[in-house]
């Protein structure tokens, strides 16, 4: 596919994305919105991954350490201001800080892919239990109490910018999640087109070659795990703002290993590829949880393992290589000659979904 | 002529991998705009020199200069940014990506160097027309030859326009015709810049040498002239023996 058919599929794709979270509210009931809505803020957290794994090549167990970071600090300011606006900010900066320190040691530290799996994983459990023992009123934080494992209840969800008199409807809530969805894939797709993205993936490519060019692999993929980290933290005030709930579960190793799971069945390298793996993953899940006839976990395995048999380069990548092989087979029924020179450039560049 | 600083300076350079020495007080010194060959046995330690020039590689003891600057022990990125660039044994490249990415990531960081220069641009046409690989630029490298990857890797090298240019087995594996031309190119390139070149090919080496490095067992064995290394009796001996004999 050349460059200029691929920029207007990415554009048709946003539309027609535009439309859908446009005309959503009208098109189904306020329980399905509702879900929409929180399979959008999962999406934000899948999207977060799908960067910093696919373009960056950090593969982080812990993503959502950042996720439940990011909806903790939502909770607590939200709770302590009584306005979301400054809540949503802090909900990005901790998260985002978080990640620079703990980044910092590992990718300056020299700790090699498997250690770094590792690392983010225990931390994700480190997280889970500090937070789950952080029951009673010794634990507060302002005038938000951090409840430990029962979590902190009846937050206060989204209100228009600075006006916490005027808190937003389901509808609302959900035009800003699906919309904040759209916004992110957008401003990462600007980012892969920026020098700093095309560097970021030079270095994901060949790190060795990257730093003999001048390129500092250790600060680039510093930056990139920051960004996934704040992405991630975002995503969770968007989840509180969902449920007007946090608790430890957040920090689960389940929704850790789900959000691998729709990058793979998604395709990883690309961005569309982990939201399109998060609505349907999340899709069955809550169809399996309300006929209660099987065990969800089961079906996600079976999933998971059929896909990494059959389509292991996951969903959104099969479909564009039967796109192109589709549309090159057009080509040559029409009777055009074929190129002189071999079509090297048939074969995707990595990351130039 | 003593007045000048070599362009690069190494004074008892050492590396050790446990018992084994790789390199052995290597007294290294290369003038400004200089066109060196290094030539030696496998194992004799070129390899291991190039990485501790480019900071891959921490030396065991000894200082190394280029310019003024001390950079032994440095980051790679941090010797690339003072203007060294390297083409390494094995093409190392970023094979999923296109040639013109790869050429532009090397450019984009040398025209963040110095701002003032031509942009980007300009220097990857400019270096696409000069590996001969224009009508192949958006194609990926994975999927080329090893020769054109070898070119693509030179091509990186180009658009960085680093001072000092280390060329690691630059022709290995090429046709004769990319031989002659990656030669030609070596000269063009000496014009303005210094080289060090590690190659097995002595037809090559005739091509380009003036002055040549003998490594032998981690040490500088002799240094002379292309001509006066080849009659070198000892040097027939530890490497050369049959490809000149024959």
């Amino acid at each position: 596919m050349s460059a200029s058919v691929k920029l207007s599929l990415q554009v048709v794709a946003i539309l027609v994305a535009c439309v859908a979270v446009a005309v959503m509210p009208v098109a189904v009931d306020l329980f399905q919105l509702m879900q929409f809505t929180l399979f959008a803020s999962m999406a934000v957290l899948a999207l977060s991954l799908g960067f910093i794994w696919g373009f960056g090549g950090i593969l982080c167990f812990g993503q959502t350490a950042f996720f439940g970071l990011g909806a903790y600090a939502y909770a607590v300011a939200a709770i302590n201001f009584g306005d979301s606006t400054p809540a949503i900010l802090l909900a990005i900066i901790v998260p985002a800080l978080f990640a620079l320190a703990l980044g910092y040691f590992v990718f300056y530290g020299r700790i090699s892919d498997v250690y770094l799996g590792v690392i983010t994983l225990t931390v994700t459990l480190i997280l889970f239990n500090v937070f789950n023992s952080m029951a009673g009123d010794a634990y507060k934080i302002g005038t938000a109490r951090l409840g430990g494992f029962n979590g902190m209840p009846a937050v206060p969800t989204f209100n228009m910018p600075f006006d916490p008199s005027s808190v937003l409807f389901p509808e609302q809530s959900w035009y800003v999640t699906g919309g904040a969805l759209i916004a992110i894939y957008i401003g990462l797709r600007l980012i892969l087109r920026s020098p700093f993205g095309r560097v970021a993936i030079a270095v994901r490519e060949n790190e060795t070659r990257a730093s003999l060019l001048g390129y500092d692999p250790r600060a680039i993929k510093l930056g990139v795990f920051v960004l996934g980290g704040a992405i991630a933290g975002f995503g969770g005030a968007l989840y509180v703002n969902w449920g007007a709930f946090v608790g430890p579960t957040i920090f689960s190793l389940s929704l850790s290993a789900e959000i691998i799971i729709w990058i793979c069945i998604g395709g990883l390298g690309t961005l569309i590829g982990p939201i399109v793996g998060c609505f349907i993953i999340e899709y069955l899940i809550s169809q399996i949880g309300s006929q209660q006839s099987f065990n969800s976990n089961l079906v996600l395995g079976a999933i998971l393992i059929v896909f990494v048999l059959l389509l292991p380069k996951g969903l959104v990548p099969t479909i564009r290589l039967l796109l192109e092989g589709a549309g090159r087979l057009a080509t040559k029924g029409r009777g055009q000659a074929p190129n002189a020179a071999p079509d090297l450039s048939a074969g995707q560049p990595v990351g130039a979904e | 002529m003593s007045t000048i600083p070599p362009l690069l300076e190494t004074r008892g350079l050492t590396m050790r991998f446990g018992g084994v020495v790789a390199n052995d007080d290597v007294n290294f010194a290369l003038e400004e705009m200089e066109l060196r060959c290094l030539i030696g046995p496998n194992g004799a330690g070129k390899s291991t020199f190039f990485k501790m020039l480019t900071g891959q590689l921490t030396p065991s003891e000894g200082r190394i200069r280029f310019r003024t600057y001390p950079i032994a022990g440095n980051l790679p990125h941090q010797i690339a940014r003072l203007g060294i660039g390297i083409k390494t044994q094995i093409p190392n490249v970023f094979n999923g990506l296109s040639v013109r990415e790869n050429i532009w990531l090397a450019a984009a960081r040398a025209a963040r160097r110095d701002a003032s220069t031509i942009r980007a641009k300009a220097i990857v046409d400019d270096v696409l027309e000069r590996i001969m690989l224009p009508h192949l630029a958006e194609a990926i490298v994975g999927q080329l030859s090893h020769g054109q990857r070898q070119w693509v890797e030179i091509g990186t090298v180009l658009a960085a326009e680093p001072e000092l240019i280390l060329l690691d087995e630059p022709a290995a594996g090429m046709t004769d015709e990319e031989t002659v031309r990656t030669a030609e190119i070596i000269r063009e390139i000496n014009k303005n810049r210094a080289l060090i070149v590690v190659e097995h090919d002595m037809e090559f080496i005739k091509m380009i040498a003036k002055k040549v490095t003998v490594f032998h067992q981690g040490r500088i064995m002799m240094e002379d002239s292309v001509d006066a290394v080849l009659a070198d009796s000892r040097v027939r001996d530890v490497y050369l023996g049959k490809k000149v004999a024959a």
